[in-house]
């Protein structure tokens, strides 16, 4: 990387998060004020986008090419009390705590204490979800069971197609008028509420075009004061660029990425919604500015990865908005979740790959930055080599990019009731959902905590941790004959609680589509404006909706234990064994090794597996396409972000020798350790859950560095992946293991039976080897990492 | 008995093998072996019979053991456990009902079929990476017509057979498996011979005869060497293997395996005593590259 980007990249590293208090307060003096009066609920919201960016505090940073922050600076992080009003305690702990700490400045405090938080109360969405929700969600909420995505974020995961990059915001206005003027006001009966929407939606675009202008303004009035004539050059492009975008479509690749620069930081500013927003698939959206820019000699290779790179930092720049109460537990991270997508497929079917998916490559390999989230999606049609460049990227252990079956996805698609184009031109969305991009709302819900639902079936529906009746009574587990009785209770007892969360979801969704409408988000994705529909209220051509299920590792592997000690084999009764799990294995730690030896999910071994397939598919027929109240489906998936550390903290002892309040399996991965048979097992077990039925399903594999050395490891890796993609893997991604989790390993042996160390000529489990060499290896990965 | 209900004695069954043969495979590890190098760092395969690893650092000395076994090779002395090997019959009673996982049994008889099952499992994984199954030991000529039986099937399946191998086996065993074996993995210690007795116990004359035999059959042939420290690392010795591989017509590559003392821990676990003395590990560079200079062959490290 060039010096340029070496300086933005030490300041995006060295600023520190911290609450800025400026959104806040702007949208509270709006709000008190007389222009949030007299309108309909949309355009109220517009203007109050309108006043925002008027008004928000600008700034170009040092050698910036791409400009615009979220905030007044970097990492200055705004919160949107209409949504979740933090209060005094709130920020206090922002400002303390270790994990995600969000510093509060004297100033922001007393602006959020004085102004914000008094006008506030009684009116955020999150007092009015929690106070709309029955008494049964609230124990449930409470006891672990699920969690509520909207009770301090609204719904988002929104993805953007090509539309930006051939479109500027005057020509959604253009459309915008065509269709009001075709609204049929005699015979709709929604032409109100149509023409209120598309107002909005105009006033919020022409919102978004000021505030380039400001930006235009800025960088004309810096370059008349600046020195250097290189630098002075380059502000002068700044303001030519922003004077276009995003007004007009883009004409260079420098344009493309302001463009989606601008629409980025709406949606964003805008609302806080879940997974910021994401601008899909970034190699193929630029790669017609990147050719025709080459061709042209108007553009070099560097200058265009120099471009990249500033997004890059852009991304890395704007944290999640502070997360407090359960959301953060479930949520513990910085990262909000950008994801760019490189590779796959073209709408017609055919291999991506192209000059920028590579250049996107290096940039990743380069940034190294968590936050600034990539993956590869990979078909069958894509080049080996492809794969194997972004093998050696993962290679270099900071996770990414992490990798997408495109072929499975298409699939998972098809079989949602997508267009083949639509699913084409879809992929993963954040984490691992996958959503039709610039066409979808895939809203994420809650987390489901399946481990907690076979904890309260064994105790007939009472929650062991607090004595409390939280579910249903499915029966005295000392009647239940065979594991048939007590799967059949399980799947009842979960029923109860999926249906208990959409009810909950139904209200929710309806709170969101009426109090807040997202118009600027509404402008990206179709059909919002063809139908004069927002965003939170069923505009998206396809309004999807999930609950997204967690600890099928640990569930599988406490029935499996369940099945084999109890049903099969006799040794303990079932209601002896939940005594020992309500102790703890007090006393019991021989049982509980013995528990810890059953089958388990991840070895390949069909006595585990095939509950496993159960329990998928118990899920799946609770849940899957059920209606939502945006004219769309239910759908599931499964992942944990960090909610299987929560989650496992409300979870008592678990039959597969769990101990009370460790953390969960996480996304589909086995449970920590137990799979002991090697990657292609993993696989293979994997490979038995139908991936093609959900909306993304998350595997985390840990290799050390050794094992991927050479060509021959990146080779063997690869094939690993291409045999996973056979079977229909939705996602993989690798965790290089550093000296750390090692020596951790060596002190926590039985959570890490599945490390896999090369020793000279051969891999051995790092369980397996003497304490000397042990040491040994954690000394040289320690020198690997260096 | 049919080739099906053949049953062999099998070490381990080891999925994702990444350093035996091309591609991702699964390597059948056959124990017994009628070499005893000094250095072998998997002593475990070295005798045909079941035996019982001891991994000391696991036990807490619960007793569980000592009571689980009918010959009472087992006893508990002054806080430590102590085996008499005498008395064991490797009959694997002690390995389940300890509680900790301190006992593992290696060495099962399974028949053709099942090891077969688990083979295919990794299918596509071959399929994929070039990879399939390696038949190691342990020499597996030891069992030759269990592997013959074994790899036959997998020729049928279309799964790729290599077999690492000692080549020390009568002729009429390594013919055996010939025509089922897409790929040897030959191992060369030494070609002198005193010293090829000295360290391994036998000498290399079927050795290097059988390698002819199969070099004249135009099998596919990768010569392993493993390279220990004053066994054969000096320049005579390499001299020796170079001219051994220019006067073959069927290797398609060499790889030093340099020594590593990983397996040393593994002689405590089976009560035994580990008296190869040497401990620098080589690289095994600057041996490769001397090979590679003067061989029209390629030359790896590692397997």
């Amino acid at each position: 990387m060039n010096e340029r980007i070496e300086q933005l990249l030490q300041e995006s590293r060295d600023a520190v998060p911290r609450v800025s208090a400026e959104r806040a307060s702007l949208i509270t003096q709006f709000y008190s004020s007389s222009d949030a009066l007299g309108h309909s609920v949309p355009v109220t919201r517009a203007l109050a986008f309108s006043y925002l960016l008027a008004n928000k505090s600008i700034s170009i940073g040092d050698g910036e090419l791409i400009v615009g922050e979220r905030g007044p600076a970097p990492k200055a992080t705004p919160t949107y009390p209409e949504l979740c009003s933090h209060s005094a305690e709130d920020l206090r702990l922002l400002d303390t705590r270790t994990r995600t700490p969000f510093a509060v400045s004297e100033d922001a405090f007393t602006t959020l204490t004085e102004e914000v938080i008094p006008f506030w109360q009684g009116r955020s969405m999150r007092e009015k979800v929690f106070a709309a929700m029955s008494p049964q969600w609230h124990k449930a909420f409470d006891a672990g069971v699920f969690t509520e995505f909207m009770e301090q974020r609204s719904p988002g995961h929104a993805v953007l197609d090509d539309k930006i990059y051939h479109h500027g915001l005057l020509d959604f206005i253009d459309k915008i008028k065509r269709v009001r003027a075709q609204i049929d006001w005699k015979s709709d009966p929604r032409a109100y509420d149509k023409d209120e929407e598309l107002r909005a939606m105009k006033i919020a675009a022409e919102a978004m075009i000021n505030l380039a202008r400001r930006y235009a303004d800025l960088a004309r009035e810096m370059a008349t004061r600046e020195q250097d004539p290189h630098r002075r050059e380059e502000l002068e492009r700044i303001a030519e660029v922003c004077l276009w975008v995003p007004a007009h479509a883009p004409r260079s690749f420098w344009e493309a990425i302001q463009m989606y620069w601008f629409v980025h930081l709406g949606v964003v500013i805008e609302l806080n919604s879940w997974d910021s927003f994401n601008p899909g698939r970034l190699d193929q959206h630029l790669n017609p500015f990147y050719e025709r820019e080459i061709a042209a000699g108007t553009l070099t290779r560097e200058q265009a990865k120099e471009l990249l790179e500033c997004l890059w930092i852009k991304f890395s720049n704007q944290p999640a908005p502070p997360k407090v109460g359960i959301t953060v537990e479930q949520s513990a991270t910085y990262n909000d979740f950008v994801l760019v997508n490189a590779g796959g497929l073209t709408e017609n079917g055919e291999d991506a790959v192209n000059d920028v998916s590579y250049l996107i490559l290096d940039v990743i390999s380069e940034m190294r930055l968590p936050f600034s989230g990539s993956c590869i999606q990979l078909s069958k049609k894509n080049p080996n080599r492809f794969l194997k460049s972004a093998l050696r990227v993962v290679r270099k252990g900071f996770g990414q990019p992490s990798i997408f079956n495109t072929d499975a996805i298409v699939q998972e698609f098809l079989r949602a009731g997508k267009s083949i184009e639509d699913a084409r031109n879809g992929g993963p969305s954040g984490c691992v959902t996958i959503s039709a991009f610039g066409k979808e709302s895939c809203v994420l819900t809650g987390y489901m905590n399946w481990p907690k639902i076979l904890e309260i079936t064994l105790h007939n529906g009472i929650d062991p941790r607090t004595g409390e009746m939280v579910g249903i009574k499915t029966g005295d587990i000392s009647t239940f004959k065979d594991f048939d009785e007590l799967f059949s209770a399980y799947r009842r007892q979960l029923q109860y609680f999926v249906d208990l969360k959409i009810a909950g979801n139904n209200t929710i969704e309806r709170l969101y589509a009426g109090e807040m409408p997202a118009p600027f988000l509404s402008l990206l994705v179709d059909d919002c404006i063809a139908r004069g529909r927002d965003y939170n209220d069923g505009g998206p051509r396809y309004p999807t909706t999930y609950i997204q299920g967690v600890g099928l590792g640990t569930t599988t592997d406490a029935l499996s234990a369940i099945k084999y000690h109890v049903f099969d084999e006799g040794r303990i009764l079932l209601p002896d064994l939940v005594r020992v799990l309500d102790s703890n294995f007090e006393g019991e730690e021989g049982l509980r090794k013995r528990l810890a030896a059953s089958p388990a999910f991840g070895n390949d071994d069909d006595r585990a597996d095939d509950i496993a397939r159960k329990l998928f598919d118990a899920y799946f027929e609770a849940i899957d396409g059920r209606p939502n109240t945006n004219g769309g489906s239910y759908r599931v998936n499964l992942l944990p972000t960090t909610v299987h550390i929560y989650f496992g903290r409300m979870v008592g002892a678990t039959a597969n020798g769990r101990i009370a309040g460790r953390p969960l399996s996480d996304g589909i991965s086995p449970s920590q350790g137990a799979d002991t048979h090697g990657p292609t097992a993993v696989v293979r077990s994997m490979g038995k859950i139908d991936h093609v039925r959900t909306g993304g399903t998350l595997l985390n594999q840990k290799f050390l560095p050794s094992v991927l050395a050479g060509d021959s490891g990146i080779d063997k890796l690869a094939a690993l992946v291409r045999t996973y993609f056979r079977y229909d893997g939705h996602h993989i991604q690798f965790n290089v293991v550093g000296a750390d989790t090692l020596r951790e390993a060596k002190l926590h042996p039985e959570e890490h039976r599945d490390l896999i160390v090369r020793v000279a000529g051969y891999s051995d489990y790092f369980n397996n080897l003497g304490p000397g060499l042990q040491d040994e290896i954690i000394a040289r990965t320690a020198h690997e990492e260096l | 008995m049919s080739l099906q209900e053949r049953t062999g004695t099998i070490l381990d069954i080891k999925r994702y093998a990444i350093h035996d043969g091309p591609g991702i495979r699964t390597t059948v590890f056959l124990k017994g072996c009628p070499l005893s190098c000094e250095w072998c760092h998997n002593p475990e395969s070295q005798r045909a019979r079941p035996e019982i690893l001891y991994y000391e650092e696991r036990c807490t000395l619960c007793g569980a053991c000592v009571s689980a076994c009918k010959q009472g090779a087992l006893d508990i002395v002054d806080d430590r456990l102590q085996l008499d090997q005498s008395l064991c019959i490797g009959c694997g009673d002690c390995v389940p009902v300890c509680p900790n996982g301190a006992r593992e049994l290696t060495g099962r008889q399974m028949n053709v079929e099942q090891v077969v099952s688990e083979i295919v499992k990794d299918t596509l994984f071959y399929e994929e990476s070039g990879g399939g199954v390696t038949f190691s030991g342990g020499e597996p000529l030891m069992q030759a017509d269990f592997v013959r039986a074994v790899a036959a099937r997998c020729v049928e399946l279309d799964i790729h057979t290599a077999l690492d191998t000692s080549g020390f086996a009568p002729e009429a065993e390594l013919m055996k498996v010939a025509d089922v074996i897409d790929l040897f993995l030959y191992d060369i210690k030494t070609l002198d011979d005193a010293a090829h007795i000295a360290y391994t116990g036998v000498s290399n004359r079927s050795i290097l005869r059988n390698l002819r035999s199969i070099d004249e059959m135009g099998k596919r042939i990768w010569i392993r060497y493993p390279l220990v420290p004053g066994v054969n690392d000096v320049e005579r010795s390499l001299m020796d293997l170079i001219a051994l591989v220019t006067s073959l017509k069927s290797v398609e590559r060499v790889n030093v395996l340099p020594y590593h003392r990983a397996g040393a821990g593994k002689y405590a676990r089976l009560g035994r005593e580990y008296n190869f003395s040497r401990t620098e590990e080589p690289s095994g560079e600057e041996a490769a590259s001397y090979i590679a200079e003067r061989i029209d062959l390629p030359v790896r490290i590692g397997g």
